[in-house]
């Protein structure tokens, strides 16, 4: 199964920006390994939700077509401990989009104070180096329902965003193949 | 058209971002390498950040030569030949390469460009 960190996109605007929320439970099982007897969201994984996001933007403007890779965290500040409980609030803004890859901020906020910050760096791999697509399509739509892509993102001109052709095709292939 | 100090200010500001260093450690003469500790991937972060920054694009070839560092009829026993240096002058018109044409080892060309050097850059692309 595929990691997921992030539980729900809240918006999502194409080629610009998105937020979504994760919850922080004490079920998770990261949550008993990085301070034993006092469980904090491990930061990484909230850098990885950040990076889930980021690559979704990117990608979805290509209609996930391409292979994006995060190349880098260029920065990162974490100003506090999210702790059992609470709600983590994330945004992503698109610094940059280019051809072979792009740049964006993040932030998450717990009731409104700053929790994490941090600029990612996305790289597009070249089908001359990895010659196989990153995510199957039947998967990765799975993923985009389970995060509420479509029940919120907007095109550019605000109209609601459309699932690519080729992966609803897949869907039906896939699920053909059971019915 | 933005004068010379401001683009300055400008890559400083994408460089501290991008390569996490100081203001005062951006200086005209710092090599973008040796000096601030860029590695490769540092450079694609880089350009997106200029690219946004000047609202210009920059094809990575001008920038980062690898097809002639790596063109055998360039390089011989790991140094760029004449022909290469001419190459890369013709190809890398803001940089300057006078160190390294005294002793063009491939794997110091990384070393070469300076801050000055992408300022010089940035600056020929804005007036194109």
């Amino acid at each position: 199964m595929r990691w997921f960190w992030i539980d729900k996109f809240k918006s999502f605007e194409r080629g610009r920006c998105a937020t979504a929320v994760k919850a922080v439970s004490i079920c998770e099982e990261h949550m008993q390994g990085y301070f034993p007897g006092y469980p904090v969201m491990t930061p990484t994984f909230v850098i990885e939700g950040f990076a889930q996001m980021g690559g979704i933007l990117i990608s979805e403007t290509r209609e996930f077509r391409q292979n994006l890779v995060l190349a880098k965290v260029s920065r990162s500040k974490i100003h506090r401990y999210a702790r059992p409980g609470e709600l983590m609030s994330y945004a992503v803004n698109l610094v940059s989009l280019q051809e072979d890859g792009g740049l964006v901020e993040a932030t998450s906020h717990i009731d409104g104070e700053l929790h994490v910050e941090a600029d990612l760096t996305f790289a597009q791999v070249s089908r001359d180096v990895i010659d196989r697509k990153f995510f199957e399509p039947v998967g990765l739509l799975q993923m985009l329902r389970v995060y509420g892509l479509y029940d919120v993102g907007v095109d550019e001109n605000g109209d609601p965003l459309k699932i690519p052709e080729y992966l609803l095709e897949a869907e039906k292939t896939a699920t053909g193949a059971y019915f | 058209m933005p004068t010379e100090q401001e683009v300055f200010e400008k890559i400083r500001a994408a460089l501290v971002d991008a390569l996490g260093v100081d203001d005062d450690e951006v200086t005209p003469d710092a090599t973008l390498v040796g000096d601030l500790g860029a590695e490769s991937i540092d450079f694609l972060d880089i350009v997106f950040r200029l690219e946004k920054a000047f609202n210009i694009e920059i094809p990575r070839a001008e920038l980062f030569p690898e097809d002639i560092l790596t063109n055998a009829e360039y390089v011989q026993d790991g140094k760029v030949t004449d022909e290469g240096v001419s190459e890369l002058k013709k190809r890398m018109p803001f940089a300057d390469l006078s160190k390294f044409e005294a002793n063009p080892l491939v794997q110091e060309f990384g070393n070469l460009l300076t801050v000055n050097d992408m300022v010089r850059y940035v600056c020929s692309k804005v007036e194109a």
